[in-house]
């Protein structure tokens, strides 16, 4: 049973505010959606085939973007910097 | 406006032009609004997005400028591709031109119902879980879903990676096939690419069925709709009255794909979207409080309801004490759907099912039940766990609008998919 509480606790993990509806509606279709996910339970284990590899290309360097491009979309800059809130 | 207008597919309306000559040349195509276009806004039907300007290109829009194609403007979706209807985009949702008062299905929907309705050649779509293929089913055009590795997703903006890619809609098999050929092949920037044999694709739409077997999973037909099977059947006749033959398969594992999907996807979103901060972009949560608060501010006010539930769910999902009950075991359930998939392609050459169990919903009414939802993606989800390609073409339809037959062929076997689907026509 998922209960206001842990949808809250989840959405401060996820770094997502909800109002008061938002959270009340979560939660009941968090116990119908987590509910179904518990088919998964019934999966069998199976072997995954391994067929990754790990890809390398030179250490090149390269043409990136300019730094007016980069900060071209933020909402808030400075002297050429990023401008975000204080971080604690 | 128009009556083109009265779609809502376009989100940005600009004709971007072409840089080179080639198979292209005088067509034009549209652009999921997810795939970025330099100095052309991106805002993949998010107001998290609006007014965001990509500082370059996908690696698929210089493949289309330079194959002669002018960009035809960006269309509508839902919100970050998260979706089966295209209503959850924050722009409103795009009309179904094939079936009035009806979802053009999602989370493409823009690029679907711009080809249905002509307003563009061809269009690019992303298929995370079936929205090329939704979409292409419901607006009655064509959707390809190309192996995983086969197309750049280099400038796709990112909501689950293992499972995504960029894919081609047309008019027609050859035209969706021609435009798959422009986008496919190994690009540096996404080290996820192959190189394929080949890259030739439209001249396999030669409609030669003669000895090839078509396999059909029973488990993907019993539960669809009774006009949509219908219509299945009455393709699958036309198949074998071509020189086809069809046998039936078995795919235990689909019983539990939608929910391996669903979690390793909310997953790979709670990871992806993490970098929609308000800070380097997106819309600020302005400067009360620390990064936390202001951070989650920005994405309450940025974020839709829909992509709200899969970032909360795929935290949740990844949360400790919960790793190993969710997402470990989607893992192994992917794995056995692959497995299903080999098996099933040492009796068959390709696949076939009906692309979408349901005919296209009516605007509305799947919005309040997201369970059932994602149900209706039991038929394309399997795909691309198993990283295959497939293709809808159209197979009818019902009166309550269009019906596509799926096809699902072996990984980089895009030609016999087209040859089929070209014999469906």
């Amino acid at each position: 049973m998922v209960d206001h509480e842990e949808v809250e606790h989840v959405a401060s993990l996820a770094r997502v505010d909800l109002d008061d509806e938002e959270v009340e509606r979560f939660a009941a279709q968090f116990d119908d959606i987590l509910a179904y996910f518990e088919a998964l339970d019934e999966v069998p284990e199976v072997e995954p085939e391994a067929e990754l590899d790990n890809v390398f290309r030179p250490d090149e360097v390269r043409e990136g973007l300019t730094q007016e491009e980069a900060l071209a979309n933020a909402p808030e800059t400075e002297d050429g910097y990023f401008k975000g809130p204080k971080v604690s | 406006m128009s009556a083109d207008d009265d779609l809502n597919a376009f989100l940005t309306r600009e004709e971007i032009p072409p840089t080179g000559e080639g198979p292209l040349s005088g067509k034009s195509v549209a652009v999921k609004d997810n795939i970025s276009t330099e100095g052309v806004p991106t805002t993949c039907g998010s107001a998290m997005l609006d007014g965001y300007v990509p500082p370059y290109d996908a690696t698929v829009v210089t493949r289309l400028k330079e194959a002669g194609a002018t960009v035809a403007g960006k269309t509508n979706m839902d919100e970050f591709g998260m979706g089966t209807t295209t209503e959850t985009s924050a722009f409103g949702p795009t009309e179904n031109p094939a079936a009035p008062g009806r979802v053009p299905g999602g989370s493409s929907g823009g690029s679907a119902a711009a080809v249905a309705a002509g307003e563009a050649d061809l269009a690019l779509g992303s298929d995370t879980g079936g929205s090329v293929r939704c979409p292409a089913a419901f607006c009655g055009v064509v959707g390809i879903k190309p192996t995983y590795g086969l197309v750049s997703r280099y400038g796709l903006v990112a909501y689950a990676n293992s499972l995504e890619q960029i894919g081609p809609i047309g008019p027609t098999v050859e035209a969706t096939a021609e435009l798959l050929e422009v986008i496919a092949g190994p690009d540096p920037h996404d080290a996820t690419t192959r190189e394929p044999e080949t890259t030739a694709y439209a001249d396999a739409a030669d409609g030669d069925v003669e000895g090839l077997t078509v396999g059909v999973p029973t488990e993907l037909v019993e539960g669809a709709d009774e006009g949509v099977v219908e219509r299945f059947e009455a393709a699958l006749d036309d198949l074998r009255a071509q020189g086809a033959e069809t046998v039936e398969v078995s795919l235990p594992s689909v019983e539990t794909a939608v929910q391996a999907y669903y979690v390793i996807a909310m997953s790979e979103a709670s990871s992806n979207l993490a970098r929609f901060d308000g800070v380097r972009y997106g819309v600020s949560g302005g400067y009360e409080g620390n990064w936390n608060e202001s951070f989650a501010a920005a994405r309450e006010a940025g974020f839709g309801e829909e992509v709200k539930r899969r970032v909360l769910l795929g935290t949740y999902a990844l949360s400790a004490g919960y790793h190993d009950k969710y997402y470990k075991k989607a893992q192994d359930a992917r794995a056995w759907v692959r497995r299903d998939f080999a098996e099933a392609f040492e009796e068959a050459d390709v696949l076939a099912s009906p692309t979408m169990p349901v005919p296209p919903f009516e605007m509305g009414e799947s919005l309040d039940d997201p369970l059932q939802m994602y149900l209706a993606d039991a038929n394309t989800v399997p795909v691309n766990l198993a990283n295959l390609p497939a293709i809808s073409v159209p197979a009818g339809e019902t009166e309550e609008g269009p019906v596509g037959l799926q096809l699902v062929g072996e990984a980089f076997d895009e030609r016999t998919l087209v040859r089929a689907a070209s014999a469906v026509e």
